[in-house]
């Protein structure tokens, strides 16, 4: 939680810097950003393959329920952003299902988009992943209730590794840490991929 | 796109990377950092294009909607298809 407070502080700084310092140079973020997008992607990259869980989760054959996890989280967002799109007249699918591959990772999934897409999109990505998170901090105790324990994982997405991780060991139960990591890290892992496809399709 | 498939490339290299230095957890967590100073460094740089072009400021509201809409979209859909992992099957205990 302390983690998304800094990222969104930086986020709006630089808004509040871009309105109200007129910057004596122009500014061409493309140029330079795209260098600094490959280093954080290696370095998520390290991250996500430095960690047991993702290797063990791609081995995980015993448990089918468990590795069907991840992919279903993964197919119902994208249904499901699909099917709102309907109803967004500005909004294509190709842009939806991009921004709702980010599965709640906000920070990499807008400064991905923004890159490719501009930002414009890479707002939209921003919010709605924001969106998802707080969203599954804030409905856990009714997913469970209503929709079972493995309901706030599939909520949090990405973010069931870390930032959400805790809230959902709280109202799902200590026995299910496990499933929500490894369903966070697989999805985690999926983003950039996914992203892509859906963009060069 | 061409720049897509360059970052997706660093990305793939990163977890092989990563799974190499496994052995060595201060390593990943000095990895962890630097992509938390780029992730802070690139939304500052993000703030500042969208403080800079009135456009996009002034269409937060709409942006804002439709970011609603499609996390909406996302949940209910991803909590519906788990849904599919409670149909009754053996039971284990």
């Amino acid at each position: 939680m302390r983690t998304s407070l800094v990222i969104l502080v930086c986020f709006v700084a630089g808004i509040l810097t871009g309105r109200l310092v007129p910057l004596p140079f122009s500014l061409a973020p493309d140029d330079y950003t795209v260098y600094v997008l490959c280093a954080l992607l290696l370095f998520v990259g390290i991250s996500v393959g430095g960690d047991s869980h993702f290797w063990q989760a791609l081995r995980e054959r015993d448990n089918l329920r468990l590795a069907l996890l991840p992919f279903l989280v993964a197919v119902g967002t994208l249904a499901g952003v699909a099917l709102v799109s309907l109803i967004l007249p500005t909004v294509s699918l190709r842009d939806a299902l991009a921004v709702g591959a980010g599965f709640g990772y906000y920070s990499l999934s807008s400064v991905l988009l923004t890159q490719v897409r501009g930002e414009t999109l890479g707002v939209v990505a921003l919010l709605a992943n924001l969106m998802r998170e707080i969203a599954t901090l804030v409905l856990a105790p009714f997913l469970v209730r209503f929709f079972g324990r493995l309901a706030p994982i599939a909520c949090g997405g990405a973010t069931a590794m870390d930032s959400t991780l805790p809230i959902i060991v709280r109202f799902s139960g200590k026995e299910y840490s496990i499933v929500a990591l490894f369903s966070g890290i697989v999805l985690t892992a999926a983003v950039p991929f996914l992203i892509l496809i859906i963009l060069s399709a | 796109m061409t720049v897509m498939w360059v970052i997706v490339f660093f990305f793939a290299a990163g977890i092989l990377l990563g799974r190499l230095l496994r052995a060595h957890p201060s390593l990943i967590r000095f990895a962890d950092r630097l992509a938390m100073a780029s992730i802070l460094l690139l939304l500052f740089v993000l703030g500042l294009s969208v403080g800079i072009q009135r456009e996009i400021l002034a269409h937060l509201g709409t942006l804002g909607l439709q970011a609603a809409v499609l996390t909406l979209g996302a949940i209910v859909g991803s909590v519906a298809a788990v849904q599919l992992l409670r149909l009754p099957t053996r039971k284990r205990r």
